[in-house]
């Protein structure tokens, strides 16, 4: 009993230890977004060439939402080519890559879109509202929303070609 | 001169109306509490920052935050619904105190729990100790009649 009581405590900080050690290494990025299986909150915001862009009037095409900046960099440079690659490839089939600008200059960000040649829409969330109502913690994140509007996936960090070709083509199969 | 009484009379008409309308406008901004704006910003974690509230962080992504809970007052929402706001969109880490029901009611009462383990270990550690002084002294020789003889006869010898 004595022997016990002696182990007792150091042993009880071994559970504290660990649960500290677990809290202190999660990235707070990687925690599960509620927003995923939810309806996408509407937006409607103007591109840089100056035409309305606006979540609604895609219904019934797989939306991607990425939001991005022009000073995230390596993610953002490196992420970029591949969604032009996607939205080069998927249009076609009904899919469309929609970019959101977040905490930039105007300048910045137009020259990081000619920079490299990006042709799918993009627009400023100049009072980050909408970055607000997708929950970002940074950037980059992308969405991947279905054809009825709900958001399927949310993907924290460059997106590749294959995470692209892999929600296009889970989302593209499905009806409407 | 008609004309010119009707004109008299919409300008009446309308400095009447207008005059109450201007009186009521700045109204509508000081209708925003900046200590509830505070408040609730102080319950919400900064996104981008370590440790901070939305309330302390001077950062853009903060800013905006600010300004939406302003805006949510604005549009009639109170408290609970601002901060459900947000919520719905980060989760509940969003909160820099957890909720104090379901699952993180556990982070609430644990510290408790584990005071009150911590002093039942140190009562038994006490009494452990208590009874080992207890029984130290029982152990201790005791002077015999005999030795008492002894000492008390060395002890006279010794004066003579």
């Amino acid at each position: 009993m004595k022997k016990l009581v002696r182990w007792l405590i150091p042993l009880s900080a071994i559970p504290v230890l660990i649960l500290l050690a677990y809290g202190f290494r999660v990235n707070h990025r990687d925690i599960p977004s509620p927003l995923v299986g939810r309806p996408a909150q509407p937006f409607t915001l103007t591109s840089f060439s100056g035409e309305p862009v606006s979540l609604e009037t895609l219904r019934g095409k797989v939306v991607v939402v990425n939001f991005w900046a022009s000073w995230c960099y390596p993610a953002c440079y490196e992420e970029a080519p591949a969604l032009e690659r996607g939205w080069r490839a998927y249009r076609d089939r009904g899919l469309v890559v929609v970019g959101i600008d977040i905490q930039d200059r105007v300048e910045a960000a137009q020259k990081f879109i000619r920079e490299f040649g990006l042709t799918f829409p993009n627009a400023q969330d100049v009072s980050g509202k909408v970055s607000i109502d997708y929950g970002v913690y940074g950037v980059p994140e992308t969405f991947f929303v279905d054809k009825r509007g709900q958001i399927r996936a949310k993907h924290v960090g460059a997106v590749t070609d294959a995470v692209f070709r892999q929600h296009a083509e889970t989302l593209l199969a499905e009806g409407s | 001169m008609s004309s010119a009484r009707t004109l008299l009379r919409v300008l009446v008409l309308v400095l009447a109306t207008a005059a109450p309308v201007a009186g009521q406008q700045p109204a509508t901004p000081a209708a925003i509490d900046e200590k509830e704006v505070y408040e609730i910003a102080s319950q919400l974690r900064c996104v981008v920052c370590q440790n901070l509230s939305v309330a302390d962080s001077p950062s853009e992504m903060a800013q905006q935050m600010r300004e939406l809970v302003r805006e949510r007052l604005r549009t009639g929402a109170n408290r609970e619904q601002v901060i459900q706001y947000f919520v719905d969109r980060y989760g509940e880490w969003i909160l820099l105190a957890p909720k104090r029901s379901g699952f993180t009611l556990l982070v609430w009462i644990f510290p408790f729990v584990a005071v009150a383990i911590g002093l039942l270990v140190v009562a038994v550690v006490v009494r452990g100790w208590k009874r080992t002084a207890a029984a130290t002294p029982a152990a201790r020789p005791v002077l015999d009649t005999e030795m008492r003889e002894r000492i008390r006869r060395a002890v006279e010898a010794e004066d003579a």
